[in-house]
């Protein structure tokens, strides 16, 4: 079930400003692809066009094609309400919604579209997901606590939990880690790695040893200038970027002696 | 000779540094002190020849020895402090002083009229002694009632164009600025803009609860607009992204994720927007009306309210005067106690209502 993306010549903008430019990239299915680059050079930007989260912020509109199975999601007939039930979004701080319960947190695709379900089968979506984000264990005596109750990591597993439980295609996770200590760090790893028997998973990280061990596919964005827009540099199999790039700016960036 | 201190160099530096970290300070028990002297001369004052005022001015005039005393021994950052505490204290007692005399008046004189029979019976057919505020109290609530049911929908709709879909163009920017407007409008404005209309339907002379009504609502919509418009902005974008990602439609994010996130304070600014315009009393003179018999339906007829009461009690009490005029006061405070209770209600509510975590 899980689907590849197909992105040609996409230019991304926020009103008149082009923030990404000419962004050609295969994201192939079942497969963890890392984005890597220097803050403010559109890897989360872009990440937000692969579920058309992007347009939430007004003026903000793309050009190009970002094909998920051969569809168009940004053809005219697409309905983005549809297109984000498909590609689902971790984001980077973790955001469990204050008013709900673990449980109804988990289930909150479902809820807030107002799905109805029998109780015996939203308690197995419950148990599913949080056996899958790995966070069952910890929380299955306390389902009715709410979930911003919960530690950091633990908040941020129940929003993998979260965005899994509507079954996506695609899991989109902008800097899932940025905000949690290495042990809750590691848990979110091991999780991505099991992720991906099921789910097609692009992940942005400033953090180039968890991009080296999560991801089969790494690309490199940098900016070309103060003001000018982002760009894809180079992308491929992470041991050959990592290895034996070929362009000399992912080298320096990846060695740390950028700029 | 340089030095006959014995010790290290090593241990005078630090004694010397720490000597630089030092200062003189007053003791702790100062300020209680010059307060304590303060008040007693106040009291002192009040109860001799000076008089009240005299007397207050004088110790507060004292008090004014602490800054100083500081000035000289801490030096003139800690007196400035002292001294912008003193005037921050001040400040806040000359506030408590109307607010005191409020309460304290209404409840002296508007408590011996109080009785079961006073909150339980009209006022027909009662001349002279007895008789209650049983058709205000009704009319307030229903009129006040009716107003709430008619702004709420308005003004938290506004708010949530505004927030939710405006974001900062020319329409949500046109709209703001009207409310701005609207909350400056005079409520005896409100009161003739809510008859003008009512005669357009209902002929010259109209008497109707639902006009009080329409004239409150007017004065509480721009309240409720921007209570309701500050707490839908609290809310964090990151949780109204997590619905949109979620495959979650605009119009749902709203109504299931960011006003349950902001009801409590929705809530609250709706009970004080209540609280605000429970008391008004020329608009009702002019729309409402005053009558002495209790009056539950609101499209016929006048409807007597508390505010209305307390002043035709007061303005023309009859014959003889002293039962209408204590019967004012009873009103008066029935209308400060619904106030003070819908206070207590938004509290309970902000506190019951709001998100619940171990943030």
């Amino acid at each position: 079930m899980a689907k590849s993306i197909d992105v040609s010549d996409l230019n991304i903008y926020y009103g008149d400003f082009l923030a990404v430019e000419g962004v050609n990239i295969a994201i192939p299915a079942r497969s963890v692809t890392a984005f890597i680059g220097p803050s403010g050079c559109g890897k989360s930007t872009f990440l937000r066009s692969l579920n058309r989260m992007h347009e939430v912020i007004p003026g903000a509109h793309v050009q190009g094609k970002v094909l998920i199975d051969g569809e168009d999601l940004y053809a005219d007939e697409m309905d983005p309400v549809n297109v984000r039930r498909m590609v689902g979004m971790v984001f980077q701080r973790p955001n469990p919604f204050p008013t709900m319960s673990i449980y109804d947190n988990v289930l909150a695709g479902q809820k807030l579209n107002s799905k109805r379900m029998k109780k015996s089968e939203s308690d197995a979506i419950v148990e599913r997901s949080l056996r899958s984000a790995g966070l069952w264990a910890e929380v299955k005596d306390r389902l009715s606590r709410p979930g911003s109750g919960l530690s950091g990591g633990q908040q941020q597993r129940l929003c993998i939990a979260r965005a899994i439980s509507v079954e996506p295609e695609v899991l989109l996770m902008d800097e899932p880690c940025s905000a949690l200590d290495p042990i809750s760090t590691s848990v979110i790893e091991d999780l991505i790695h099991e992720l991906k028997e099921k789910y097609t998973i692009v992940i942005v990280t400033h953090n180039m040893q968890q991009a080296a061990r999560v991801s089969d596919e790494t690309a490199f964005f940098n900016l070309s200038g103060v003001g000018k827009p982002g760009k894809l540099v180079e992308s491929g199999r992470t041991e050959k970027i990592f290895s034996n790039p070929d362009e000399e700016a992912t080298e320096a960036y990846i060695q740390g002696r950028f700029g | 000779m340089t030095t006959t201190d014995p010790r290290p160099q090593r241990d005078r530096d630090a004694e010397e540094l720490l000597s630089s970290l030092r200062g003189n300070t007053l003791p702790l028990w100062a300020p209680r002190v010059v307060v304590g002297i303060a008040a007693t001369v106040a009291v002192l004052g009040a109860l001799s020849s000076l008089g009240v005022v005299r007397g207050v001015l004088l110790g507060w005039l004292l008090t004014f020895a602490l800054p100083i005393w500081s000035r000289v021994v801490e030096g003139p950052r800690k007196a400035t402090d002292r001294l912008v505490t003193l005037l921050v204290y001040s400040a806040f007692s000359l506030a408590l002083i109307p607010l005191g005399s409020i309460i304290w008046t209404v409840f002296s004189r508007g408590l011996s009229v109080m009785s079961a029979e006073f909150l339980t019976y009209s006022m027909r057919n009662v001349v002279g002694e007895g008789g209650g505020i049983y058709h205000a109290i009704m009319g307030t609530l229903l009129i006040t009632g009716a107003a709430t049911v008619i702004s709420v929908p308005i003004g938290l709709f506004t708010a949530i164009y505004i927030v939710e879909y405006g974001d900062g163009n020319r329409v949500s920017k046109g709209i703001r600025f009207l409310v701005d407007v609207m909350t400056g409008i005079p409520s005896i404005v409100a009161g003739l803009f809510a008859y003008a209309l009512f005669v357009l339907f209902f002929g010259e002379g109209v008497r109707m609860g639902i006009g009080g009504s329409v004239a409150l609502a007017v004065l509480m919509i721009p309240v409720v607009v921007r209570s309701s418009e500050e707490m839908l902005k609290l809310v964090p974008n990151e949780l109204r992204e997590a619905s949109l990602a979620l495959g979650v439609p605009q119009w749902r994010t709203i109504a299931k994720v960011v006003v349950p996130t902001a009801l409590a304070g929705i809530v609250t600014g709706v009970t004080l927007a209540i609280a605000r315009v429970i008391g008004e009393t020329a608009p009702l003179l002019i729309i409402a009306g005053a009558t002495d018999s209790t009056n539950f339906n609101l499209f016929d007829g006048r409807m007597a309210t508390l505010p209305v009461f307390a002043y035709t009690s007061i303005r023309f009490p009859g014959v003889p005067p002293e039962f209408s005029i204590d019967r004012g006061w009873g009103a008066a405070l029935t209308l400060l106690v619904i106030v003070m209770l819908l206070n207590l209600v938004a509290r309970l509510v902000s506190f019951f209502f709001s998100p619940k975590g171990e943030r």
